[in-house]
């Protein structure tokens, strides 16, 4: 099984008639993922490939039976595009939008737990999510994954998720589903989400984890793992020489004073029984024969 | 961006938050003339974007003319913590009766935002939480709620400050969280809030970080530009519009997303190698954007070979091909340059590299072979 999205999930691309939108909307459809709409304000009739377009969520949902939305506009729109989704009854969200201000990915998360509390938010900033054969929503090349289990991935980078995606695919080990929760400061899903569902997804039999510096949520992880989790898990933490107090690119992938260090969320993952790895390609190598013993 | 604290004061007097009168000084000349204007005694303080000023000389009253002058010959130039003072800031010295502490960050874990207040001010808040975190009295804020002056009158006399001083500071404290929020900064932090033998409430002392990414709305940011930048590779990256950090080390790094460009960083580092910088060229890595960051690297002198690690995913390889073909037409490279080209269409674009090929252009098939290639060019 897959989780959050399979192959029957409907989606909607808000933002389809924009060159993204549309260069990743027709990506996804061709991968065979059902893109059953866009919504464009403004362009509603007009349609995009033979995809629908509406002018507005309601309009998308009642028309086509959505109930995800894959937010493709740019910064400045994005926390409206969420929550016009949410309100208009999509259930799950993934917004690959990078550089949305903070302040704005603050109030939209707690706008929709508060007023939304049945919505998931994949990003924003995120690469997405894939079930290998089944739902490709986001902006992974569908090629460098494989179909078939028994890996789940879950990744707080972008191109280090493809990296993961390769190695595996490359030794014939595929994957469940592989979820980017992205890299800014407050991610609409963080890796225990992911986690809880692999741990009761009966495909996936063990799980890739690639965090990188910043935040605790890796500690949080580990946390949650020595308690919940039944499943291996192999884990890969970026940004080990990164220098305290200097942005790595990612919005959220700082170390402040002690905290955030890679060192540290290295430390808390093995001490919850995490099989740590030093890069991407032993993380790869680690899983691979972990798979290849059961 | 980090706000020189000059900066943070009249971005926080934007806002209605009192600060002390002053002005900025150059020169000696200038100290003299802001003083005058402000009138003595006057403080003299050096500015940088380090701690520990006070300590390192960069902080000095002055009572006249002669002291001004010098005190800003001696604060000007000063070298702090490999910083050198190039601006003073002077203003109105205070009589200070009582230090507080007040911040506002957000708070990652929980997703709210976070409010610090603490009667224990004047000394690095790190400190205090060590030593006496009771002292810190902590004020998680719901971002759709916000700060209301009522629950602004709760926390401060949940923080014990002085009576006389908590209505003042309940106020302040609204109007800070404003400039934080609407503001848009991911810290706005005053150490010390003084509280003066008059029983005014006001800030000392500023330190305030901008979100980039909401520079879009804040045109008025346009003024605290232009010397955010001590390292010149990254005021030329900057102007480049490259997602670059300066590091120490020899093998010049490009790589597309942060986390591959992080990672790439402890690979070389795990087999022995030290990283020039941190450079991610995102998901456009055409050849004007490869050409940009091979000449910023380039100027780097302590570099002597640079890494390309690029995994296409929407980037294509034959693309990335070609823009490195192209940038090495515009810019002559003084370091060879070692590829690890994989993803979509890895195969076409090492195809189009394969004619190319020297003791200058090497191809690696994988990140840990381009970075020990790299490396042993680089001792």
């Amino acid at each position: 099984m897959s989780i959050f999205v399979d192959e029957s999930t409907k989606v909607i691309v808000q933002g389809l008639t924009g060159s993204q939108g549309r260069f990743h909307g027709l990506r996804n459809r061709d991968y065979g993922t059902k893109i059953v709409g866009g919504v464009t304000p403004g362009k509603g009739g007009s349609d995009v490939d033979g995809i629908p377009v509406f002018n507005t969520v309601k309009e998308a949902i009642d028309a086509t039976g959505a109930t995800a939305s894959f937010v493709v506009v740019p910064p400045k729109f994005a926390s409206d595009a969420i929550i016009e989704a949410a309100g208009g009854g999509i259930t799950f969200i993934v917004c690959i939008t990078e550089g949305i201000p903070a302040h704005d990915e603050a109030l939209t998360f707690n706008r929709l737990v508060e007023e939304f509390p049945g919505v998931r938010l994949l990003g924003p900033n995120c690469p997405g999510i894939i079930s290998p054969g089944k739902c490709n929503i986001g902006i992974t090349s569908g090629d460098i994954a494989l179909a078939g289990g028994p890996v789940g991935i879950v990744s707080r980078s972008g191109t280090l998720t493809y990296q993961a995606l390769h190695e595996l695919s490359m030794q014939g080990v595929g994957q469940t589903t592989c979820v980017g929760i992205g890299g800014d400061p407050v991610p609409g899903t963080n890796f225990i989400d992911c986690l809880a569902e692999f741990e009761s997804d009966p495909e996936t039999k063990a799980v890739m984890m690639i965090g990188e510096i910043g935040g605790s949520e890796e500690e949080r992880a580990a946390e949650w793992i020595k308690l919940n989790m039944t499943k291996p898990v192999v884990a890969y933490v970026a940004g080990v020489t990164a220098p305290p107090g200097r942005k790595m690119g990612h919005a959220g992938a700082i170390i402040s004073g002690s905290k955030g260090t890679a060192q540290a969320k290295m430390d808390a993952l093995a001490a919850a029984g995490v099989h740590v790895c030093l890069n991407p390609t032993e993380a790869g190598a680690k899983m691979v024969e972990i798979v290849k013993a059961m | 961006m980090d706000l020189f604290e000059y900066q943070g004061k009249q971005y926080f007097a934007r806002y209605g938050i009192a600060v002390s009168p002053g002005g900025v000084a150059d020169t000696v000349d200038e100290a003299v003339v802001v003083a005058q204007r402000v009138g003595y005694p006057v403080v003299l303080k050096a500015q940088v974007k380090v701690g520990g000023r006070g300590k390192a000389g960069g902080v000095k009253v002055a009572n006249d003319v002669e002291e001004v002058s010098e005190h800003a010959r001696g604060i000007l130039g000063l070298d702090i913590k490999g910083h050198v003072v190039k601006r003073l800031w002077v203003e109105r010295a205070s009589d200070i009766a009582k230090e507080y502490y007040a911040s506002f960050t957000l708070d990652r874990a929980n997703k709210t935002h976070l409010g610090m207040l603490s009667a224990q001010g004047g000394v690095e808040i790190e400190v205090v939480a060590e030593e006496n975190p009771d002292a810190i009295a902590f004020l998680s804020i719901d971002p759709v709620q916000g700060l209301s002056l009522a629950t602004a009158r709760r926390w401060v006399s949940e923080a014990e400050l002085d009576e006389i001083a908590r209505e003042q500071t309940a106020e302040l404290l609204v109007k800070l969280y404003d400039c934080y929020t609407n503001g848009d900064c991911d810290l706005a932090e005053i150490n010390p809030l003084i509280l003066t033998p008059d029983n005014e409430v006001h800030a000392l002392d500023a330190k305030v970080t901008l979100d980039e990414n909401a520079s879009y709305r804040h045109p008025e940011w346009e003024e605290f530009r232009g010397d955010e930048f001590d390292d010149p590779r990254e005021k030329l990256a900057k102007e480049k519009g490259l997602n670059y950090v300066g590091l120490d080390g020899t093998v010049g790094i490009i790589a597309n997303g942060a986390g591959l460009a992080m990672s790439t960083l402890d690979v070389v580092n795990q087999v022995g190698g030290t990283a020039a910088n941190f450079l991610d060229i995102g998901g456009g890595a055409n050849a004007d954007v490869m050409a940009a960051a091979l000449e910023v690297i380039n100027a780097d002198p302590k570099v002597k070979s640079i890494f390309v690690n690029i995994f296409g995913g929407i980037t294509r390889v034959d693309e990335v091909a070609n823009g490195v073909l192209e940038a090495l037409r515009r810019v002559t490279i003084n370091s060879p340059i070692v590829l690890r080209l994989d993803g979509t269409n890895a195969l076409e674009g090492r195809a189009i590299l394969a004619p190319h090929l020297s003791d200058h252009l090497i191809a690696e098939p994988t990140m840990l072979d381009a970075a020990r290639r790299a490396v042993a060019l680089a001792s």
